[in-house]
Order: C-alpha cells, then structure tokens, then sequence
C-alpha cells in the first residue's frame, strides 16, 4: 500500500476526495476512482454505506441509500477497490458498525489486502479508538483522527499520536455544501502544529476550487466529499466528464494555493 | 453501580459519537456529577416530581385481574398516573433542570409514540426553554394527537423522512442537529442508551421508580415480588423498574420486548432475541441488524418499542443472566391493553401492554401469598384509535 504522508512530500498542499461505494454501481465507482487519482486527486477516500450515517448530511445520506440499494456490500467493495492498479494512497471511510460486525481483524487483513492504506471512521472517537488502532496497525493500516471545532483542550491526547494526517473538521454539524466555516482554521492549526508535524487536512463543506484553495492555504489539505458526491447523483453512470472536469480545476487551485 | 470503566457496563456502552460531540459529552459528565451531587438540585428536582409530576406513583393492587388470572398478587406501578401520562416525565424534568442548570436554553429530543416529546416539551415549558422535538414521519401519523399535544405545549416537531421514518431515524437526526448546535442546546435524550453519559444519567432520573416500589411493595406485602415486569425499547422504564432490585437475588427481572409479527419473522423489535452485537448511536450493545452490518428495519405496533437497539445496561444484565428479556407479540399486547382495560378500567399504554400480556402468565407461576409487579409505564389514550384501526374499525384521532 503507498504511504499517506507520500501525498504531502515537499510541503505540497493534498487535494482528498470522497465517493461512495456502489453510487450508483460498483463498476461506475471504480472508472470514477480512476478518474480521481488521473485528475489530480492525492488522496481518495472510498466511502463504504451504512444504513444510518450520523455524521453525513443528505447528498451523502442519499449517495449511501442507493449504494445499498444497489447491493454495494463489504467483500464486493474490498474486491473492486483491491483490483484498482494505485496511483496514490486510498482509505475506506466508513461506520463503527459494518467494522465492528466484519470483525476488526478480518476487516483490517482485507484493507491491507487490497492496498487501502488508512480509515476514517468518524463515529469512533480519540476515546473508543485504542482497540481499532491496534488491529488496524497490525495490518500496516493507518486510522485518522479528527479534530472538530469544539475540540479545544482535546487537541492534545487526540493528535499526541495521529498518523497519516488529521482530519480537521471545518464546521458544526453535518457533512454538506456550507458558505460559511466555523472553524478559526488558522488558529486550530497552529494548536495542532504545537502537538505534532502530521499533516492537517481541513474538510466538511468546502465545495468550490476557491474555497479549496482558501482552505489549503492554512493548512496541509483540503477534503472534498458532498460536491463530488453531487455531481455523481446529478450525472449517474455519465458522470465521467463532469467529474474530471471538476477535480481536475479543483485539484489546480489546491496545488497552487499559497 | 455497575460500571466497571468510564461509560461502561460490562463490555457495554462506550462513547461512539464524532469527535464535534465529545466536548459537549464531557461537559454533560461533569456537570451531571456535580449537580446529582448536589442537596439543592436534588431538592429541586424533588419538588418537581412531587408537586408537578405527582409522585410517588401509586403501587396498585389489581385485585381483578389477579381473581381472573388465579395465580400470585399483581401489583401495577402506576407510572401512567404521572403528569403527561407516562414515566418518561421523570427523566425529561431532571435533564431539563439539568441542562437550565449548564446554561442551556434550547432542548432537543427524539420520540416514538411520542411520550418522551410531550415529557420534553412539558418540561421545557414549565422551565421557560425553547424546545425542538424530531420525530419519524411514519410516528407522526401514527401518534398524531401526541404531535398536536407537543405544539400546544410551544415545541417545534420536525417529521423526520429519513431511513425508515421511525424512532432510530428519528434518533439520527437528533444528533445531526446537536452536532450543529451545541453552545446552548441540551440534547434530552429519551432513554437508557446513547454515549455515555446517557444511560446512567437516564437510569438514575428512572430509579425513582423502583426506589418507591420496593417501599411500597414491602409496606404492602411484607416481602419483595417474586418478579418484576417491564416493557423494553430503549429500556428506561425497565431500568427504572429494575434498578433497586437488582441486588435482590431473588427477584425475577423480566423484559418484554416488541416481537411485532413475531421473532421468527423480519416484523420485529425484539433486539435481544433477534440482535448481535454492534456499535450504533453511540453505544456498543445488542442490534438488529442484517448479515452485512446494516441497521434492520424493525417493526412494532407500538410507536415507543419499534427500536432496533437496547441499552447497553440491559444487554450486561441479559449477558450475565440477572434479568430475562422475552419478546410479546402485537397480538398479545392488543389482547392485554382490551383485558386491563376491562377488568382494571385502565388502559394502558400499548408498550406497557406488551408487559401485561407477559405478566399473565408469569403471575401463572407462583402462590397466593407471593406477588409480582408489573410497571405500567404510561397510560393509553394515545393509542385508542390505532388499536381501533389495527381491529379494522376507521376512527381516526
């Protein structure tokens, strides 16, 4: 599997964008994961679906919904993404629960199997987290950590021992399209940066290459999920174009953000 | 009292909330141990339980529908007699009073039937705090009297048409909303579950339950019961009716979950009997889910019981076999909310029907002299016209 900190070598900002799984097919998801890490996408995050998503606003809740409508399920998943020859470093997002069902152990083995180098998994906390990092890093898996607006004093234990990078939370609430950021991105990375030198990246609402670009600049990364998302619900197995079309002018505004 | 680690019961329980949570669950922690440490808070708290929700409730002797069982005494913890009907009010006016306490001005809640909602909204009027209940689209229409009861009392109800438009659904966009809004708002979560500290916060506010039935029990029978009753979804009225008889050996601690349908059947809630281990709206504790680790839709006939999870204390007490959890069918409960109704001139919730039903043959086991008591944690208004509809006659409330 390639190494997470690779996307970040020389100082360079990373763009990570996020699909779901199955949206609308498997076989739609892996041209369209191709099209990613061919148009400028440093880090893919490949959403596994839940059936209840807590931490997701509706683009993704729906993009989730017809994931599993269409059957996208784990051993179908870990076999589309482990035949995707990779270009950069992949990680699974998902839920406790499909994780903890598979089995720590087996699901981790799989991860490593097809070449997933990391996971996000936003319903386990800094707190709960001891046993999945334990699994996950006996397979070579690295588990991100996030950072929320509310975090404050709890930027030291949860980043003391972050890998990969970590996930800065931009805003309140829910993954979505949002105008404004909560966050003081500034400042909560410069509280992160006195803990540790993993790379930061900053998502949740960030929809445009303006808005990437800003975001960028204040840190290491900028995460794109629900707009990407959006163009595959719009678009469905045509989505092709305007995908490349977006990541691609996404991709150079991040690169070139200062 | 059985918390071996933070948060935890057994292996049960936990914290699975996103890191944006976290804050506001630690300071819900601490203020929670402060305040339930605290004489005037208590003070308070009494009060209001007392002169506004009318406690203790009384411990009824059915003295009929023993005669017609023809096995122990029966005993009903009448919760339903509390203001708004049901136990939920003792949880909603102690989290309300705390989160005044915290200096928080806006509650947010989920509810099924919709007793916890109208607990909610009941409290936050009382206490001058905005209120905001979510509940499912598929509930709305089921409980539509409660929906009106809720706006009447000044709560903003939003119908929730996500997932499958019940209480887990309804669940889920709770703690959507409270990620985006914590400063001021106190998530009033409704029963035993969720990240800690839910399940012990809600447990204590419920224990009053027990605590006065096992007074009254003792003053009335000189003996404890043979068993104690209650209905599960979440399981706070269970707690509550279990909690001070735990240490009581003796005492049979039984759980009545909603078959629905039936077990053997996808119609069903009864986590325990159909559910496997999981981790869901910040808990690790027993689900309904399907092979692949998705939440299972569940179905009941009660609105309060169509949950597909169970608290994390009553999956340790069923894993360490202290109490039993037995599912009762729609069709048993319906049988037993017409029987009490007849025999006792109470109607009973439809989710304290389902305890009811079970309670007749459990009653069926032991003596004369020997008693059980069955919490009848709220009462049935709410459901008259859809136990009428599931009897096929069109009344609407």
């Amino acid at each position: 599997m390639i190494d997470i900190s690779s996307a970040f070598t020389g100082g360079k900002k990373a763009f990570v964008g996020f699909i779901t799984a199955g949206d609308p097919s498997l076989d739609d998801t892996e041209r369209y994961l191709n099209i990613m890490q061919n148009s400028g996408v440093d880090i893919i995050e490949v959403g596994i679906p839940f059936s209840d998503p807590v931490a997701e606003g509706e683009v993704i809740q729906r993009a989730d919904a017809r994931a599993l409508a269409a059957g996208a399920y784990l051993d179908d998943i870990f076999a589309m993404v482990g035949g995707i020859e990779k270009k950069v470093p992949f990680l699974f997002m998902t839920y406790a629960n499909p994780v903890c069902f598979y089995g720590y152990a087996s699901f981790f083995a799989r991860c490593k199997e097809a070449g997933v180098s990391g996971v996000i998994i936003p319903d386990i906390p800094y707190e709960e987290s001891g046993e999945v990092k334990e699994v996950a890093a006996d397979y070579g898996v690295t588990v991100i950590d996030m950072v929320a607006p509310t975090s404050e004093e709890r930027i030291k234990k949860v980043c003391a021992g972050s890998l990969g990078f970590i996930y800065l939370v931009s805003s309140m609430g829910v993954t979505g399209v949002r105008d404004k950021f909560d966050a003081d991105i500034s400042s909560v990375y410069r509280k992160i940066r006195a803990v540790t030198d993993t790379p930061v990246c900053v998502g949740f609402g960030i929809s445009t290459p303006e808005s990437a670009a800003r975001m960028a600049a204040q840190c290491d990364g900028a995460i794109i999920g629900s707009a990407i998302v959006k163009i595959i619900e719009k678009y469905g197995s045509q989505a092709d174009e305007p995908l490349r079309k977006f990541l691609t002018s996404v991709a150079s505004a991040v690169h070139s953000a200062r | 009292m059985n918390i071996q680690k933070k948060g935890r019961f057994g292996a049960f329980g936990g914290q699975y909330v996103p890191e944006t949570l976290m804050s506001a669950l630690e300071e819900l922690e601490s203020a929670y141990a402060k305040y339930s440490a605290d004489e005037q808070f208590r003070g308070e708290l009494k009060y209001l339980l007392d002169e506004y929700a009318g406690r203790p409730s009384r411990l009824y002797y059915a003295a009929n529908l023993t005669r017609l069982v023809g096995g122990c005494k029966i005993y009903l913890k009448r919760e339903d007699l509390n203001h708004t009907g049901a136990h939920k009010i003792n949880n909603a006016l102690g989290q309300a009073l705390l989160a005044k306490k915290m200096g928080k001005t806006r509650l947010i809640a989920e509810t099924g039937a919709g007793q916890h909602g109208v607990a909610t909204a009941t409290a936050a009027a009382l206490l001058g705090m905005e209120c905001e209940i979510y509940m499912g689209e598929e509930d709305t229409k089921r409980q539509a009297l409660n929906v009106y009861r809720m706006k009447l009392l000044g709560a903003k109800v939003h119908a929730v048409t996500s997932g499958t438009a019940t209480l887990k659904d309804a669940v889920n966009e709770c703690m959507r909303e409270w990620t985006n809004r914590i400063s001021d708002t106190h998530y009033c979560l409704g029963s035993v579950m969720g990240p800690h500290p839910f399940p012990t916060i809600v447990r204590d506010f419920q224990a009053v339950i027990s605590q006065e039935a096992r007074v009254q029990i003792l003053q009335k029978e000189g003996r404890l019961p043979s068993a104690v009753v209650a209905c599960v979804g979440g399981g706070s009225n269970a707690i509550g009716a279990f909690c001070h008889f735990i240490g009581d050996k003796g005492v049979r601690l039984i759980g009545c979950e909603a078959a629905g349908r039936g077990v053997d059947t996808l119609q069903t809630a009864a986590t325990v009997s159909v559910g496997r281990p999981g981790i869901f709206h910040g808990m690790y504790s027993l689900f309904c889910q399907d092979d692949h680790g998705q939440i299972a839709p569940v179905y009941s006939i009660s609105a309060g019981l169509d949950y597909p999870g169970v608290g994390p204390e009553h999956a340790y007490l069923h894993d360490i076999g202290r109490a039993e959890y037995v599912p009762v069918t729609d069709d048993e409960a319906v049988e037993a909310f017409g029987l009490l109704s007849r025999t006792e001139g109470i109607i009973p919730a439809i989710e304290s029907a389902h305890a009811v039903a079970y309670a007749l043959k459990v009653a069926k086991e032991y003596s004369a002299d020997e008693n059980i008591i069955v919490c009848l944690s709220g009462r049935g208004d709410k459901d008259v016209a859809a136990i009428a509809r599931y009897k096929g006659e069109e009344i609407y409330d």
